[in-house]
């Protein structure tokens, strides 16, 4: 299995990292290196064996629902480039509109 | 000419309900709604590094209490995945979903057609996951303010299979669902808040075709009636771009309340690729038996076995009981009223008359009524009891409403009881006829319909306060004499 160009590329917007297309040679080599791996893992014979979505047998601890934190806002802002009314500024992004 | 009888509609509703919880899906913040800003966003809810999230474990209790309602399977165990996409409200860069294990699965709901007859409309899936933070597009010159409270909120989003055939069925689902989750007390349904909200799949075919057409799915429609006008104009508009020879594009379309339009979002190449996968720091949830059935034994009554038992207990009518059932305040509130009335059907018809009247004209909710449930008993009692007459228990009730008095005070204060000494009466028929000999000569000689005239005449004197059976009897005796 190889990647094209364009699968690299889309791959690359939906992570947002903006990719040098003079690197594509090496890093299509070193994903198809990585994608070797899975067809390898494909290989094997699981007839039988239950799909697991954690290596840990366990079953995920719960708390009860009560609030437990309190209001930080001043110090979980003080690392924002930008605040203003008690919310953090962006860039304007609206979804949706044109 | 377009024949509309010649296409159907086939509709799919997803309905994202916001559980009431404390606390999140994953952390300790708050979920109070209309807090200041950013003050009940946790270092979790702000994807700070290092960070986990933790389960809230009535989260779970509040999905199998779904499930239950729904008719449907509950896996376990249940787990959850990472939704990926980019988007300023949601810091982490992906969503906490579920993909591959939802919690409920393959349930059914049988809701109530116009005709009375009922369908049975499959559910799909309803899986947990959490809520993104607001953004602010106005106020902030080439930016956007993010508040990120409500990131996190648990949300639970419930599929239906697209077995919907009109607008009118689409509502009819939505209520069913809204009615379950109050009764479940699992979230305040809240459209105009939003803590319900739908998006509609939608899809037209020719009548008799196996095969789906190509769907759009409308979002943002955040009130009943929305969600009819804005499938109708759904189906509309695909028969008639169709009909022109186009093809429908299978894209996300927002609704547009104040043109009752719907237009596309912007289709970003790629934009769907959500590129799920099990989330890491989650385990998957084993649901035993013993935590199910802890959770089988705080099932409440649900509307429709409400609505049974108000028309066996009661003996309302279908209708009565289906209207009352459907609101879970408004038929606890029923019951309330009939413990002191002891009439039920006469308590029906005030609650669905004055009182919701009433209610509606200054905009409040059950729990809000200026009345309770225990002075409006009274008030009926007081009509069944003959204290007061029907027309004088109206003006009771809107004193009772201005001024929150209870129903035997005012009827005492204003001394509107009604009036049964016979005596009374008969001196009050008495004068209304002295005063009144032109009405009598023609009464007598044969214009019956003055019988009503001088009843008439009676109430006004007595001041509506005369019981009109004896006013009707005695007039009569005097009359024929």
């Amino acid at each position: 299995m190889s990647l094209s160009d364009k699968e690299l590329k889309e791959i690359a917007y939906l992570a947002r990292i903006n990719i040098d297309e003079n690197s594509f040679p090496s890093l299509k080599g070193e994903l198809d290196e990585i994608l070797g791996l899975f067809e390898k893992l494909n290989s094997a014979n699981t007839d039988g064996v239950e799909a697991m979505s954690h290596p840990l047998n366990l079953s995920q601890p719960t708390r009860k629902d009560e609030v437990t934190e309190i209001n930080q806002r001043e110090k979980m802002q003080e690392s924002a480039p930008l605040v203003q009314s008690g919310l953090f500024l962006v860039p304007k992004v609206i979804e949706g509109e044109n | 000419m377009i024949n509309k009888n010649q296409w159907e509609a086939v509709i799919g509703l997803e309905i994202h309900v916001q559980l009431s919880t404390n606390s999140k899906l994953f952390s300790g913040a708050s979920t109070n709604f209309g807090a200041s800003p950013n003050t009940q966003a946790c270092n979790i809810d702000l994807a700070m590094p290092g960070v986990l999230p933790v389960l809230n474990e009535e989260v779970l209790r509040m999905a199998i209490k779904l499930g239950i309602a729904l008719n449907a399977e509950i896996n376990s165990p249940t787990s959850f995945a990472r939704k990926n996409y980019f988007y300023p409200d949601s810091p982490k860069g992906y969503q906490i979903s579920q993909m591959d294990k939802p919690i409920v699965e393959n349930g059914h709901l049988d809701i109530e057609l116009e005709d009375g007859s009922t369908k049975r409309i499959g559910v799909t899936r309803a899986h947990l996951e959490e809520d993104a933070g607001k953004s602010l597009h106005e106020d902030f010159e080439g930016q956007s303010g993010i508040d990120l409270n409500r990131a996190g909120t648990p949300l639970i989003e419930i599929v239906s299979e697209p077995e919907i055939s009109s607008p009118e069925e689409a509502v009819s689902y939505l209520k069913s669902i809204h009615s379950i989750i109050r009764y479940l007390n699992i979230s305040d349904g809240n459209m105009a808040e939003g803590s319900m909200r739908c998006d509609a799949n939608v899809s037209v075919r020719k009548v008799g075709e196996t095969e789906l057409g190509t769907r759009t799915e409308t979002k943002n429609v955040n009130s009943f009636r929305f969600v009819e006008k804005a499938i109708h104009y759904e189906i509309n508009r695909q028969i008639n771009e169709i009909e022109s020879g186009n093809t429908i594009a299978q894209e996300t379309r927002l609704y547009d309340s104040q043109k009752n339009t719907t237009r596309p979002m912007r289709s970003k190449e790629f934009a769907n690729d959500y590129r799920y996968f099990p989330e890491p720091d989650l385990l998957p949830v084993i649901l035993d038996e013993e935590f199910i059935n802890s959770v089988k034994e705080t099932m409440p009554e649900l509307p429709n076995e409400k609505k049974i038992r108000l028309m066996e207990v009661y003996k309302l009518s279908e209708y009565d009981s289906s209207l009352l059932a459907a609101d879970k305040d408004l038929a606890n509130f029923f019951e309330e009223v009939t413990k002191e009335s002891n009439s039920p059907k006469l308590s029906a018809n005030w609650i669905m008359g004055e009182f919701l009247a009433e209610l509606n004209k200054e905009n409040l909710s059950i729990v809000e009524s200026k009345v309770s449930a225990k002075q409006l008993g009274v008030l009926i009692r007081r009509i069944e009891d003959s204290t007061i007459s029907g027309k004088i228990a109206k003006e009771v009730f809107e004193k009772m409403w201005a001024s929150s008095k209870d129903t035997d005070d005012i009827i005492s204060e204003q001394g509107l009881q009604q009036v049964t000494d016979l005596s009374e009466i008969e001196k009050m028929v008495e004068e209304v006829i002295n005063k009144n000999p032109d009405q009598l000569e023609k009464y007598l000689s044969g214009k019956d319909r003055l019988f009503g005239f001088f009843v008439g005449q009676v109430m006004k004197a007595s001041q509506g306060k005369a019981n009109p059976k004896q006013v009707n009897d005695i007039l009569k005796s005097k009359l024929e004499k």
